[in-house]
């Protein structure tokens, strides 16, 4: 499946009509430990760049931005429980937030993972 | 310092179960000593008596090698910084202290200590030597193939020797709520006495992270979050680090407004904060009862032991009760929680017997 990255660490992948978004692996790595994460209500509207969840490690709390413009059709539940999930599969089972994005195309517009491991290493 | 090696969470966990190797050489260790011929009851009350005169405990009536937490004060009463002072537990060295101030405050501590001395004391910082923090229920047998005689200390006793053939000086205290020492040694020394204690199965290296979540949930304040030179010892409820006779006497800054608050009650008291959600309430929360703000979280975090997160702040006294209820504004939101006794999780201090 394909992944996309944005700048601020998060990923994308498309499933159907929607937007899987998560923290990458790096960006799990850094925060370490997570502890909580708290996720956005169902139906919300979420503006591109601005915060779309909080996810805190045992060092600090972070801000995860929406990687585009939308509607938030589904949020990982399995988190309350089991928010360690980030740090086991940051870009598998650990997703946060499924995105009805405004605009699909701007997908093309994001890093491939060629281009995210480029950035990260400039980092 | 890093501020972790394998993970905050194990590095915390593995403290409370075996033992930790913090390296804390940021601290400010000190010795001040009086000038002059050392040695006797009078040289220790002489030089207590100059540090008294920043400090409300009892350094007078400290025992050779012993060890005791306090406060500096300013002309309001409130703290300068927090810090550890400890008499040199060889008789014929009385008039030494041994003092650990924070990395933050040292600079300014060192001065003040000087300035209080007068000339009948010199203050010799400890800025070329290293300071490790060796803590956690396995902490003495680790400690005892280095210095047996220090594994032997009571809970907040200094001793003082050789460790691999370096000086060093050893304390029983710590900041995990857990068993342990710090120890004071030189550099090249300290490299040494690192690798071979993590040679230990039983020791490994934690960080600043699993500092912080210990001290927490030992309810241990922090210098510049949980103190600061507007909050007094009372309001921080370490009422019990301003003996009797220093209450009678009232002799120490702002004892007008310490022995008012110790009398009348604080108009604000530090508490422990319970969150009943999942949600860590961190440094800045707004505390509200009932719709009216009534304090500020002053740590705020994840208490790994307990699985839970846990805060510290400051409340109005009428709402510093175990047991009251509140809300944490968490971004916004607001979040329940009750004020709790600390500590979190209780202190296993190895005590000498009375």
């Amino acid at each position: 499946m394909t992944l996309r990255y944005t700048k601020e660490h998060e990923w994308v992948r498309i499933e159907g009509a929607v937007w899987v978004c998560g923290v990458s692996a790096y960006a799990a790595e850094q925060l370490g430990d997570v502890v909580y994460v708290e996720l956005p209500a169902r139906g919300r509207s979420v503006k591109a760049g601005a915060e779309m969840a909080v996810v805190e490690s045992a060092k600090a709390a972070s801000d995860v931005y929406a990687p585009v413009s939308g509607t938030v059709a589904d949020v990982n539940d399995a988190l309350g429980e089991a928010p360690q999930l980030v740090n086991e599969g940051p870009e598998g089972q650990g997703w946060l937030v499924k995105l009805t994005p405004a605009d699909p195309g701007e997908f093309d517009a994001l890093m491939d993972a060629a281009a995210y491991q480029a950035f990260l290493k400039d980092l | 310092m890093p501020v972790q090696y394998e993970g905050v969470l194990a590095e915390h966990a593995w403290t409370r179960a075996h033992a930790s190797l913090f390296d804390v050489s940021h601290m400010g260790p000190c010795f001040f000593a009086l000038n002059g011929a050392l040695g006797g009851e009078d040289a220790h009350r002489a030089a207590a008596a100059l540090v008294e005169r920043l400090a409300p405990s009892d350094i007078a009536g400290l025992r050779p090698g012993q060890m005791r937490y306090t406060v500096l004060l300013n002309e309001d009463g409130g703290v300068i910084d927090d810090l550890m002072v400890a008499r040199h537990p060889d008789f014929d060295q009385s008039g030494a202290l041994y003092i650990v101030a924070n990395a933050g405050g040292k600079a300014g501590d060192f001065a003040r200590l000087a300035a209080a001395a007068e000339g009948r004391a010199s203050l010799r910082p400890g800025d070329d030597l290293c300071l490790l923090a060796l803590q956690g229920p396995e902490a003495e047998a680790a400690l005892l193939a280095f210095a047996p005689a220090a594994a032997s200390l009571g809970f907040m006793e200094a001793w003082t020797g050789q460790i691999l053939g370096a000086p060093a000086t050893v304390a029983r205290c710590g900041y995990t709520g857990e068993d342990g020492f710090e120890i004071l040694i030189d550099p090249a020394a300290a490299a040494i006495l690192f690798e071979r204690l993590l040679e230990d199965a039983r020791v490994k290296p934690a960080g600043l992270g699993a500092r912080d979540s210990l001290r927490l949930e030992a309810g241990l304040c922090l210098y510049g979050h949980d103190l600061d030179e507007t909050i007094s010892p009372v309001e921080a409820d370490l009422p019990w680090i301003i003996p009797k006779r220093r209450r009678l006497a009232g002799d120490f800054p702002g004892a007008a407004r310490i022995l008012r608050e110790l009398r009348e009650g604080p108009a604000r008291k530090r508490v422990g904060l319970a969150p009943l959600g999942k949600a860590p309430a961190r440094e800045g929360v707004e505390i509200v009862r009932e719709g009216r703000t009534v304090g500020r979280v002053t740590s705020g975090g994840f208490g790994a032991s307990i699985a839970a997160p846990i805060s510290m702040g400051y409340v109005e006294a009428a709402s510093s009760a175990p047991g009251t209820s509140l809300d944490l504004l968490v971004r916004g939101q607001p979040r329940a929680a009750s004020v709790v006794a600390l500590p979190f999780v209780p202190h296993r201090y190895k005590r000498s017997p009375p």
